[in-house]
């Protein structure tokens, strides 16, 4: 189902045609670009909030919503995604500049500037607004992809959360949950080896969080991270058996953070040598190289592609920063169906409490 | 085993401490007084928390008294309940109090009725960052307080400023019962809290107000953030009016100091209460009840409050800022009130 969205040509590898693997490409190279520039605006002052990237980490994003039925008209499949799920959120159809709305506060956002960063709703497009608090959207897409089983509906929702998420009772519970019913959910485990400072085995004894899927009877596998292809085939099996209505799986993707855990994190606590290790690792120069030895791209393509991501970002921040913020009042709206919250009585034109 | 980290020398070296250095000094010091004290949280061994309240605990206590957590809030919040029962006294950092909600069911239903079902006392101290301003959004700015002010066996402390932070750290420590502590986020390092502490062992009792400034006109009940709001839309008053605002910190939210309410309203006549929280089943609603119970014949006008708006803390600035209680909010209600 997913190679429906690309032209026509024979299949090159994992089933997938060279426009295919540019398209990949492309995908990579513009979350990285989108991110970059984040960071820039950042440091320019643009942003109140906390900044995250996903350097490192790209091909599992990417990688993994491609493996999806993506479509704009709300009958696809569904993610919620993370901050180090950008490239799912862009590959979903979540604009660049919609991001840098979010990142900015601005009104034209599609929170409107209530909520930050990668947290915005779009069902059309299949994603869901997801929360801080972690663990909590395994429960929530464990529901989502009931109801695509209930009302028969070929739909796959795929959750990202970190490997410190693990260690959070919500994440046991909705596991579980979309386990016994048989959901056609798929978990994907960002397995950064760090949970803010914290490294993996001061969250979990296992080797490998494919055991934990195992302790709730339900399929997993484990894939190279920072391997794009990898990520697309793991993740296309398991959403293949979820969509054939075999039940929830997991993905473990295994790779690293290379940047803090934000912007304001350094991240001293990381061994360099390792860091260094990792980088030689970065998934778009992995899979550039792959692609230029196997001869199924040139230089000069990688080259274009690259430009026009940059473009592409280059042109949603510019719009971003001239949009304008949200006015005061409007944090009054939609906190019910059917009213708002009241306006303080002290900021009535005549303040009066029995107004309040 | 590390030295003494810089960060908690200061008031030993005579020097100006931030809120935040506070916490840190107090919380030092009731792990080097009493080995039973020891400290678990999310990053907060190697990394010093997410806010640094524990940096260089971790060299100089040890891996065995400042534990790195697994992200299990009501995990290691109901260890902590495992090991007060057995004679220690844990200290447990929730990274944002906004995460405390999946140890919501401990708290409330093991850790706050453990005495009342012969379980005996549970002293630990579960303390972590509060409060707006900080363009945090809805989960990294909120305040917690009234989710655990209607549970009956717990209690809530909330500092404004580095003296109190410090002395009431150090006093919950010392509580047999669990005590919950708030710290604003934006008061961590605000300068205008600097100041230099007292070196003896000092503690700042809990369920105890402090009359910030006095004034004869208006009783200004608050805490935490507000305390500083207040204090301000008070010097304008005076200013501007000639009207004189007593302020009230709370300093403690349960059990609350009824009797320093009761006597300041006593000498005013007037009440408002101005809290951060939210307006709906915000702390004061209580206030003005027992107020109402305790001393109505002394009252001169309706009592009023000043809060944050019934919603979610919105992330953009200029929403958060029309979202919290401001300045002039607390200046016009003041103004409606003297009017009266
Ligand atoms: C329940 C809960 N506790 C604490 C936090 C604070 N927090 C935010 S991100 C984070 C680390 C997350 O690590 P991981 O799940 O591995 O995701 P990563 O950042 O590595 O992608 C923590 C502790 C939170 N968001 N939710
Ligand atoms: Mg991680």
């Amino acid at each position: 189902m997913p190679a429906t969205n690309s032209a026509d040509g024979t299949a090159l590898v994992a089933g997938l045609t060279e426009s295919q693997l540019h398209e990949l490409y492309y995908a990579l190279v513009r979350v990285r670009a989108a991110e970059e520039r984040l960071e820039l605006l950042h440091k320019q002052g643009h942003i109140g909030g906390g900044v995250y990237r996903s350097l490192g980490q790209e091909a599992g994003s990417v990688g993994a919503a491609y493996a999806l039925d993506r479509r704009s008209d709300g009958t696809g499949d569904i993610i919620a995604q993370t901050v180090r799920a950008c490239g799912a959120l862009f590959l979903m159809g979540g604009e660049p500049l919609d991001f840098f709305r979010q990142y900015l506060a601005r009104a034209t956002g599609p929170t409107g500037g209530k909520e930050a960063n990668v947290h915005w709703v779009d069902y059309r497009r299949g994603l869901v607004g997801p929360v801080s608090p972690l663990g909590t959207m395994v429960g929530v897409m464990a529901g989502i992809t009931l109801s695509f089983r209930l009302k028969q509906e070929p739909r796959v929702g795929l959750v990202f959360a970190g490997d410190g998420a693990t260690s959070t009772g919500a994440w046991h519970e909705g596991l579980n949950f979309a386990a016994v019913q048989r959901c056609p959910m798929v978990l994907m485990v960002e397995a950064n080896q760090w949970a803010f400072s914290t490294p993996t085995r001061k969250n979990t004894r296992l080797e490998s969080f494919t055991q934990k899927a195992a302790g709730y009877g339900l399929h997993a596998e484990s894939v190279d991270g920072t391997d794009v292809l990898d990520v697309y085939e793991g993740t296309k099996r398991a959403v293949d058996r979820a969509r054939a209505g075999e039940g929830a799986g997991m993905v473990e993707m295994r790779y690293y953070r290379l940047k803090g855990h934000a912007q304001h994190d350094n991240q001293e606590y990381v061994d360099p040598a390792e860091l260094k290790a990792w980088e030689e690792r970065d998934p778009i120069k992995r899979f550039g190289e792959r692609l230029l030895s196997e001869g199924w791209a040139t230089q000069k393509t990688l080259g274009a592609l690259k430009a026009r991501a940059e473009v592409e970002v280059s042109i949603a921040a510019e719009q971003a920063v001239g949009e304008p913020i949200p006015d005061g009042v409007q944090a009054l709206d939609a906190v019910y169906t059917d009213r708002g919250a009241k306006t303080p009585w002290t900021r009535l034109e005549t303040p009066d409490p029995i107004q309040a | 085993m590390g030295g003494k980290p810089d960060s908690v020398t200061k008031t030993e070296r005579r020097e100006p401490v931030t809120l935040l250095e506070a916490i840190s000094e107090g919380l030092f010091e009731e792990m080097e007084r009493d080995e039973r004290v020891f400290l678990m949280g999310e990053d907060i061994g190697v990394y010093g928390g997410a806010f640094k309240v524990t940096r260089g605990f971790l060299d100089h206590f040890g891996e065995e008294r400042v534990i790195d957590t697994p992200i299990s809030e009501g995990g290691f919040t109901g260890a902590a309940a495992g090991a007060a029962h057995m004679g220690l006294r844990p200290v447990v950092e929730m990274q944002f109090m906004d995460f405390i909600s999946p140890a919501y069911d401990v708290i409330t239903n093991y850790i706050a009725t453990s005495l009342y079902r012969g379980s005996g006392p549970l002293p630990l101290v579960i303390r972590g960052p509060v409060g707006g301003g900080n363009r945090g959004g809805p989960f990294h700015s909120q305040n917690v307080e009234m989710a655990f002010f209607h549970t009956p066996g717990l209690k809530i402390v909330y500092p404004s400023t580095a003296y109190d932070a410090k002395g009431l750290v150090k006093a919950a420590i010392r509580d047999d019962n669990p005590v919950i502590i708030e710290e604003h986020k934006g008061l961590y390092r605000a300068p205008f809290l600097r100041e230099v502490l007292p070196e003896d062992d000092y503690i700042v009792p809990l369920g105890k107000a402090n009359v910030v400034r006095e004034g004869s006109g208006l009783t200004v009940v608050t805490y935490g953030m507000m305390v500083h709001r207040s204090v301000e839309a008070a010097e304008v008053l005076h200013q501007e009016d000639g009207f004189e605002v007593e302020v009230l910190d709370l300093r403690t939210l349960s059990p609350l100091d009824d009797e320093a309410i009761v006597e300041s309203v006593k000498k005013t006549g007037r009440l408002l209460v101005v809290h951060e929280d939210t307006r709906t089943g915000g702390i004061a609603g209580e206030i003005a009840m027992r107020v109402s119970e305790k001393a109505f014949e002394w009252l001169d006008a309706p009592m009023l409050r000043v809060t944050a708006i019934d919603a979610p803390v919105p992330y953009a600035g200029a929403l958060e800022d029309y979202f919290l209680p401001q300045i002039e909010d607390i200046v016009t209600a003041a103004r409606y009130l003297a009017a009266y």
